[in-house]
């Protein structure tokens, strides 16, 4: 006996918008049932957690500032993955934005420099990201080296530099020999919007940004030109696009979003350079975009909610004395629960036993893939998969793209070991085939 | 439907209830760096928080939040501040800046910072010699190194962390001066992978009595495995390590919780600086294992003597690792700012200082 998805004819809007919505219902469900075992009240969690904070203007406040530097990079790595490039490393790149960013604050400290510090110190955040960003981009270009494996190395690199100044060069002479700068001045720290509350201007930013990438994925040819590139390669090719110039420019819009949010969050929250500057923001976005299935509206729901889930589970703690180790199982159920609602959305589950496979190429019921809007597949020489036609909607290329990240760095091992391309069909032989096992 | 609205309305009624009951418990907050169960630092934090429970009872309601990154932490501060806590710990030395914010804005609220050097009138800081324990290790390890060779795990190059260092070498040089010493550095309080690869590392390199300063028993597990020695740190980690652990420093935060509280409640709370040895009772050595009665003998002698104040693990002379004198500036010691902003090693450690 196996278990089998099929992709589904077709998929209703109503039901993909109301995946989410049925995902955290299960997910409270769930965790409703945990603490209710615990012997605690689920309605008093439920309170806690999630109404307390949403009823409560400092709460609120906080919500926003939490989520502002997961949304900044969570919705410039939108541009990477629609354009099937993985840029894992945004830790880094916001390190690197914090740095050069920070470098003029203390540079500026104790002098008379105006209100025109913190502005450019934003510059300098984004330039610092966005160069550090076009490091794998280029060595991909020119060298064909994975992004993937360059990327991330270099977040080390990032965090170590960091590391390296605040204990050297750049320790407050005054901090007893502790690890980290002088507390920035006024000018070099960035402006609230309220009197009370530490919402700050780069929630605005961040807001800018998830209009403008709106725009500019959904209007704009340059946004038309991710979308091709990411999904057919080919296409895009034939099509005139420079798949080079492409992958330069997203990981300098993504690097710069990062370095922004790392400029921000020094200057904004911070208000000092020290070793560590990140709980793993850069980390955590990667799963933000994906749970907002890399739509800007989505990605701005999706960091508020996660957001919600770690100040709620601050105030569980305070409030109720639960344990920390809840909150973050919640966190996993909650992914979880939205990524299995979105693939029960897409396809269909079913019991089949072993002896009884479907005919290769054919769905079942004569719902042939090729037949399907979207979902037919055509596979590439370079062993990616990618949908031949457009209709079959973000929530299944949302399930798809884990995928095709494990595929891709599968096949990137497999090459290393050969030391040869590998062949389309050798790449992942043991991969379950959601598409019902075989080429259109 | 009718049983969930009677339940909620039970559950407001008992919110309402617990809100009106505190106003006259003292409610005290604690922010910890690591898991309350990390059996090292944090968890000894937690043993001082429930000694306030046990000591002033229903005078008091405890609060904590655990593994508060220490960029992240602002929030978690407040959300105590705000929720009614009128003194709060907060635990680690990358709390700082955030508790200074946070208590500028409630004036009315105590804070207490572990380890920190910035006070305000509602804010007072509290940390523990631990070099004092660190200098009689050291002469244990000193004495039962067959190799000649001892190594230290540490966390972060932090002037608390460079002193016992120093302190734990001299220690050992007062009994051993040939021996020679080994530094891992972790860059994390609490990360057992982490901690065991370095003490994995350290034994590869021939170390065989190991001491740390990291948070969990995961380096004195790694040497319980190897058949060496170590040292338990922050809390007595024996049951982690029967046969390896010669002694542990312990910090015993409970008395000066207790005593805080107290002060809290009875309204002579002053900000201050505290700085508690072995003599006060802050730092306590467990008891003397896994050794020779000659080495326990020493110990124990040593013990006593930085207790009475007749030895001094920084005493002068006292030089750096390239053979200039450290300028004294305590009384044939150095000075506790000294010892507190130490950033260079003694002479013999032949390793870099990283910075």
């Amino acid at each position: 006996m196996r278990l089998e998805l099929t992709p589904r004819a077709e998929v209703s809007r109503a039901a993909r918008a109301l995946a989410p919505v049925a995902a955290f219902l299960v997910a409270f469900l769930l965790a409703g049932l945990v603490i209710w075992l615990m012997g605690r009240s689920p309605i008093a969690a439920f309170q806690v957690y999630v109404s307390g904070p949403l009823s409560d203007p400092w709460a609120i406040q906080e919500l926003v500032v939490k989520a502002t530097p997961m949304a900044l990079i969570a919705i410039g790595l939108a541009y990477c993955f629609r354009a099937n490039l993985w840029n894992i490393g945004a830790e880094g790149q916001y390190v690197m934005g914090a740095l050069l960013g920070g470098w003029l604050a203390l540079r500026t400290h104790g002098s008379e420099a105006g209100a025109w510090v913190w502005p450019l110190m934003m510059l300098l955040g984004i330039a610092g990201g966005a160069l550090y960003g076009l490091v794998p981009a280029l060595l991909r270009v020119r060298f064909g080296v994975s992004e993937i494996l360059t990327s991330l190395m270099l977040v080390y690199v990032a965090q170590l530099t960091l590391d390296y100044l605040t204990r050297g060069p750049w320790r407050d002479p005054k901090g007893m020999n502790f690890p980290q700068s002088v507390t920035f001045d006024p000018a070099a720290t960035l402006p609230t919007l309220l009197a009370e509350g530490r919402v700050h201007l780069g929630s605005v930013f961040a807001l800018i940004a998830i209009l403008a990438t709106a725009f500019v994925l959904g209007r704009t040819l340059f946004g038309y030109r991710l979308r091709v590139t990411g999904e057919a390669p080919r296409a895009a090719r034939f099509g005139g696009f420079d798949a080079n110039r492409t992958a330069m420019a997203v990981f300098a819009i993504s690097g710069g979003l990062a370095g922004l949010a790392g400029i921000v969050e020094v200057s904004g929250q911070i208000g000092q350079l020290q070793p560590s500057i990140s709980p793993g923001y850069g980390f955590t976005a990667i799963t933000i975009a994906f749970l907002g299935r890399l739509n800007p509206l989505g990605i701005l729901f999706a960091s508020l909610a996660v957001a919600l889930t770690f100040i709620g589970g601050e105030s569980a703690q305070i409030l109720l004395k639960l344990p920390l180790d809840l909150t973050t199982a919640f966190q996993g159920l909650l992914l979880l629960c939205v990524l299995g609602a979105d693939a029960l959305v897409s396809y269909r589950l079913r019991v089949v036993g072993t002896h009884h496979r479907p005919p290769g190429g054919e769905g079942r019921l004569g719902r042939s893939p090729s037949g399907v809007g979207g979902a037919g597949i055509e596979r590439k020489v370079d062993g990616s998969q990618t949908r031949a036609a457009a209709g079959g909607g973000a929530a299944r290329s949302f399930l798809r793209l884990p995928l095709r990240l494990i595929r891709r760095a599968a096949a990137f091992g497999r090459e290393f070991h050969a030391g040869t391309p590998h062949r389309a069909r050798g790449c992942a032989p043991s991969r379950p085939s959601p598409q019902g096992g075989g080429e259109p | 439907m009718r049983r969930i609205l009677g339940l909620a309305a039970t559950v407001a009624l008992a919110l309402a209830a617990g809100s009106a009951g505190a106003q006259q418990k003292l409610k005290i907050g604690f922010i910890y760096v690591g898991p309350v169960g990390d059996h090292g630092w944090s968890y000894q934090h937690d043993v001082g928080r429930k000694a306030i429970e046990k000591e002033l009872g229903s005078r008091v309601e405890t609060t904590f939040v655990e593994s508060v990154p220490e960029a992240d932490s602002e929030r978690a501060i407040e959300g105590l501040a705000r929720t009614g806590h009128g003194l709060i710990f907060t635990t680690s030395f990358g709390f700082m800046e955030p508790t200074v914010r946070v208590a500028r804005r409630y004036p009315n609220v105590k804070f207490e910072h572990a380890t920190g050097i910035k006070r305000a009138p509602n804010l007072a800081t509290y940390a523990a010699k631990l070099h004092e324990g660190r200098y009689i290790i050291g002469q244990i390890a000193g004495k039962m190194t067959k190799t000649g060779t001892i190594g230290y795990v540490g966390a972060f190059p932090i002037p608390e962390v460079v002193a016992g260092i120093n302190s734990y070498f001299l220690g050992a040089q007062s009994v051993n001066p040939n021996v020679k010493i080994k530094i891992v550095w972790v860059n994390s309080w609490y990360d057992p992978a982490k901690e065991a690869d370095a003490a994995k590392a350290l034994l590869d390199q021939g170390v065989d009595v190991l001491a740390q300063h990291t948070d969990s028993p995961a380096p004195l597990q790694t040497a319980e495995a190897r058949g060496k020695m170590g040292f338990g740190q922050a809390s007595d980690m024996e049951r982690f390590a029967p046969k390896a652990q010669l002694t542990a420093i312990i910090d015993d935060w409970a008395p000066y919780y207790v005593a805080r509280a107290k002060a809290a409640l009875d309204g002579s709370w002053k900000s201050g600086d505290v700085w508690g040895g072995l003599d006060s009772g802050m730092v306590v050595m467990a008891p003397y294992k896994n050794m020779p009665e000659d080495v326990k003998k020493m110990a124990e002698e040593t013990e006593k003597a930085i207790k009475s104040g007749q030895l001094n693990p920084f005493k002068c002379p006292l030089a750096k690792q390239d053979g200039a004198a450290v300028e004294c500036k305590g009384t044939n010691a150095l000075s506790d700012e000294q010892i507190l902003s130490m950033n260079f090693y003694v002479k013999g450690i032949d390793d870099k200082l990283p910075q």
